[in-house]
């Protein structure tokens, strides 16, 4: 277990030079100018020399291959270098914001899989009822829908029409300390249209993992013995219809963080996510780079996370599979 | 660790992080309805890029945490800020002396001196710096300081909006000296001798302050100041509603929703925000002196300042507005169809293919492009298209980023905005002076005419106030002779406020409006109603 972990963490680290250094070329061959980026609304108004100067301040004309290997160097030496965009260093950026996705991703996260379980076993309980095809068919629906159109839509009914719920923001906007009690309003919202978007593929998955054990043999052979239907749903077909949950676990982790980037923008969240979307639009090259490695490294813990669990709840999965 | 207690500390875990958000669920905040007397929350849709004026924040003054040597008046006049006078010019216009207001302390306690208001033009002036609109500064040669209460700036030529620029807010040298200009702490916590104090920053949401206890100009009465980072129009007309905002900028069509509410008041301030086309020089269409005049005559500004702008705005026949003192009277281009046909006509342009003119071989066809997502510029951009197929000329519109659009403005037409209303140098010198010519964004449409350079010189060395009037009305003139962009409309800046201080009001506004312009201009002297 600990020598998958190890190896696993090894093979990270090409991973991730590869990554930052797919980001560093794609954001050079994209259209936009980080020198007129950083400029803002007053790059509109000001002189081809000014730009001029200001493209040479920030290196917008060295090669991105020098850009991303200056990048890589200073930040194995723990400095990420400073974003242009939010005219910050990185580490602070990072530091002041992780938190919040963290807790904003955390909440939405549990959301997913508690109610996605719950759903799941209901449906999978009589496949082919009322309840399930309802359920199964509003899942394929949701599956569908992106993110942020389920914000906006969100954000017009909770907000705009009922008045309920804060649009946007951390906290209400006359006060400027974050009680708990702010925030948790606030996130309200961001976090159940998170939840909502990750929810269809917990559901599905755990209704055909708990249906599928529901016909199997232990579960015939259970309810043979003439055990409760409870202890025969929780106890056996949910416990083996699971395993599959765990996999996915792991691999939502990335539509999570996409997820997170889309909704954290419309409501205003100040999380890393819309930080990263900042930072793309305005080619800030050390902010995007330290965001995508943040990201990648979730996805890879993410993986590792669920081949562990997988391999602890069924013995008979080795762990070096 | 065996796989049993692994997934019981697993439980564990799951559990807590449920149990957390269950009881973050439970306990909803309080909002209260009427927020206190003191304090006013206003919702904007542009958040500064950066809080130092290092970099450019505030440069047209009124910026809040800082001061400038002069500020402007609700007339737009010039008055005294950190100078204790206007300052005195002499050198032919060469060289401007500042006396300082004496007894001035920064918010932190550290009286405030010449030496800061060098070191704020000069750290600016440095070309290390990336201060994106450094070029207005252009005119300075060198800021000294002569004593602790006397400021010299030599220029390289006589310059006479320069008063004008030093509006630019002073940094105190001992905050933001020793770290990196471009991205060091002072940019997100800055200090300043303003009215008020940044209390906090939230990016993408908010900027609180609180009043300066210390300020020079008396403490406000209102204490506590929240700017809300709100992008999107309609969200910011309902929580205004709702009472989370006190105040906001709005488009016309939502302003208007707030007419019948006894407890709000809109308050519109009259702009130098222009709309216009430019007309690249260098397309054989639109460089065509005679298409020029006829599209000046054939568009409807009427229709639009109605439709477009529901009233809020004023036709605009070039980039000085036509209630200026600056204006030109007898320049204005009232709508003539007929005219701009028979303009046309004389020139050779021929009705052809569906109605769209010809002449020898060239269709009088042209791409327009407009800034995607901008919902007004789309708009100006479909009328005049429209207008201009009346009289035969094709307009093809096109949407995409300034990216795509930059490398196309030497052919294209595109609908550009911009204004500046603290002097007619401003905006005039930078649309029409030939040496700026697609130069960054400066006289998009290469515009070239030798007598409005000529003016646009006399304009800003002369001292003399006369003789400057004399020199824009022939820049205006020429324009008018020779119309290098259709001017379409000046557009109002419409804010809706809850009705509880006396006495609002709102200066000329620019074409960037944050959180300087609208009626909050001056909160630092707002009364509470009774």
């Amino acid at each position: 277990m600990a020598r998958m972990a190890g190896r696993r963490l090894l093979a990270a680290v090409p991973v991730l030079a590869a990554v930052t250094f797919g980001v560093f070329a794609i954001a050079a061959a994209s259209p936009f100018d980080p020198a007129r980026a950083y400029a803002g609304s007053a790059g509109l108004g000001a002189r081809q020399d000014v730009l001029d100067q200001l493209r040479d301040n920030l290196g917008a004309d060295r090669p991105f291959t020098a850009r991303w290997w200056d990048w890589l160097t200073s930040a194995l030496t723990g400095d990420l270098g400073t974003s242009a965009a939010l005219r910050q260093p990185v580490s602070q950026v990072i530091g002041e914001r992780i938190g919040w996705s963290v807790l904003l991703c955390g909440i939405a996260f549990a959301l997913a899989v508690t109610a996605g379980t719950v759903l799941g076993v209901l449906a999978a309980r009589r496949r082919g009822g009322l309840f399930d095809r309802a359920v199964t068919s509003l899942a394929y629906a949701l599956e569908a829908a992106p993110p942020f159109w389920l914000g906006l839509l969100a954000v017009w009914l909770f907000s705009l029409k009922l008045g309920a719920l804060p649009a946007g923001g951390l906290t209400d906007t006359g006060s400027d300390v974050a009680t708990p009690g702010q925030v948790a309003s606030h996130v309200v919202l961001p976090a159940a249209v998170l939840a909502v978007s990750q929810l269809p593929w917990f559901v599905l998955y755990v209704r055909q993992g708990v249906g599928d054990a529901l016909d199997e043999d232990p579960v015939r052979g259970a309810r043979a013995r003439g055990l409760r239907e409870r202890t025969v749903l929780l106890g056996h077909a949910l416990r083996s219809g699971l395993l599959p949950v765990l996999t996915l676990v792991g691999s939502r982790v990335p539509e999570l963080i996409t997820g997170a980037l889309l909704v954290e923008t419309v409501f205003s969240w100040p999380g890393i996510a819309s930080a990263t979307v900042e930072a793309a639009t305005k080619v800030d090259f050390p902010l995007l780079a330290a965001l995508t490695v943040l990201a990648t490294a979730a996805v890879l813990v993410g993986n590792l996370l669920s081949d562990l669990l997988y391999g602890l709840a069924d013995p008979r999965v080795g762990f070096d599979g | 660790m065996t796989a049993r207690s692994v997934r019981g500390v697993a439980a564990t875990a799951m559990a807590g992080v449920l149990a957390a958000g269950a009881a973050a669920c439970s306990t909803p905040g309080g909002s209260g309805a009427e927020g206190p007397k003191d304090s006013l929350v206003v919702g904007l849709a542009n958040e500064p890029e950066t809080l130092s004026p290092l970099l450019g924040y505030g440069k047209d003054g009124n910026s809040k945490i800082f001061d400038g040597l002069l500020r402007r008046d609700a007339e737009m006049k010039l008055r005294p800020a950190l100078a204790d006078a206007l300052p005195k010019v002499g050198d032919d216009g060469r060289t401007y002396t500042f006396k300082l207001r004496h007894g001035v302390k920064f918010s932190d306690g550290k009286p405030f001196s010449a030496k800061d208001v060098v070191f704020t033009y000069r750290t600016i002036l440095d070309e290390k710096t990336n201060n994106a609109a450094k070029g207005e500064l252009d005119a300075v040669e060198k800021v000294t300081a002569e004593s602790d209460d006397t400021v010299v700036f030599a220029l390289k030529y006589p310059y006479a909006p320069f008063a004008e620029r030093t509006v630019l807010p002073i940094v105190p040298e001992h905050a933001a000296k020793g770290q990196d200009v471009n991205t060091g702490s002072f940019n997100t916590a800055p200090i300043g001798t303003g009215p008020y104090v940044l209390t906090g920053w939230s990016k993408g949401e908010k900027l609180t302050f609180k009043a300066n206890p210390g300020y020079w100009g008396g403490e406000p009465e209102v204490k506590k100041l929240t700017m809300a980072i709100i992008k999107d129009d309609d969200v910011r007309a309902t929580r205004l509603r709702s009472g989370d905002l006190d105040g906001a900028i709005l488009p016309p069509n939502l302003a208007r929703g707030f007419k019948g509410d006894k407890s709000k008041v809109t308050i519109t301030a009259k702009t130098t925000d222009f709309r216009g086309v430019t007309l690249p020089t260098a397309n054989k269409v639109t460089g065509d002196v005679a298409v020029r005049r006829a599209l000046d005559l054939a568009v409807d500004r009427k229709a639009m300042v109605d439709k477009l702008l529901e009233g809020a705005g004023r036709a605009g026949h070039g980039p000085v507005p036509t209630d200026s003192e600056w204006f030109a009277k007898g320049t204005e281009r009232p709508h003539d169809l007929g005219k701009a046909k028979q303009l046309l006509d004389d020139a050779g342009w021929k009705p052809g293919d569906g109605g769209i003119r010809e002449k020898d071989g060239q269709r009088a066809s042209f791409t327009l492009w407009f800034p995607a997502g901008d919902k007004l510029r789309e708009e100006h951009a479909l009328a005049f298209a429209s207008d201009a197929k009346k009289a035969g000329i094709e307009a093809k519109v096109q949407s995409g980023t300034w990216e795509v659009i930059e490398p196309r403005m030497k052919e294209d037409a595109v609908l550009a905005g911009g204004g500046n209303p603290a002097d007619p140098d401003f905006d005039l010198y930078n649309l029409l002076h030939s040496s700026l010519a697609l130069d960054g964004f400066n006289n998009m449409a290469a515009y070239s005419n030798p007598d409005v350079d000529k003016a646009l010189e006399e304009g800003r060395r002369s001292g003399d106030k006369a003789a400057r009037k004399a020199a824009y009305d022939k820049v205006q003139r020429g324009l008018a002779d020779n119309p290098g962009y259709t001017f379409l409309t000046h557009v109002d800046h419409l804010y809706v406020m809850t009705d509880r201080w006396k006495d609002l009001s709102t200066q000329v506004e620019p074409h960037d409006h944050g959180l300087g312009a609208g009626p909050w201009w001056n909160v630092e002297d707002w009364q509470p109603k009774k």
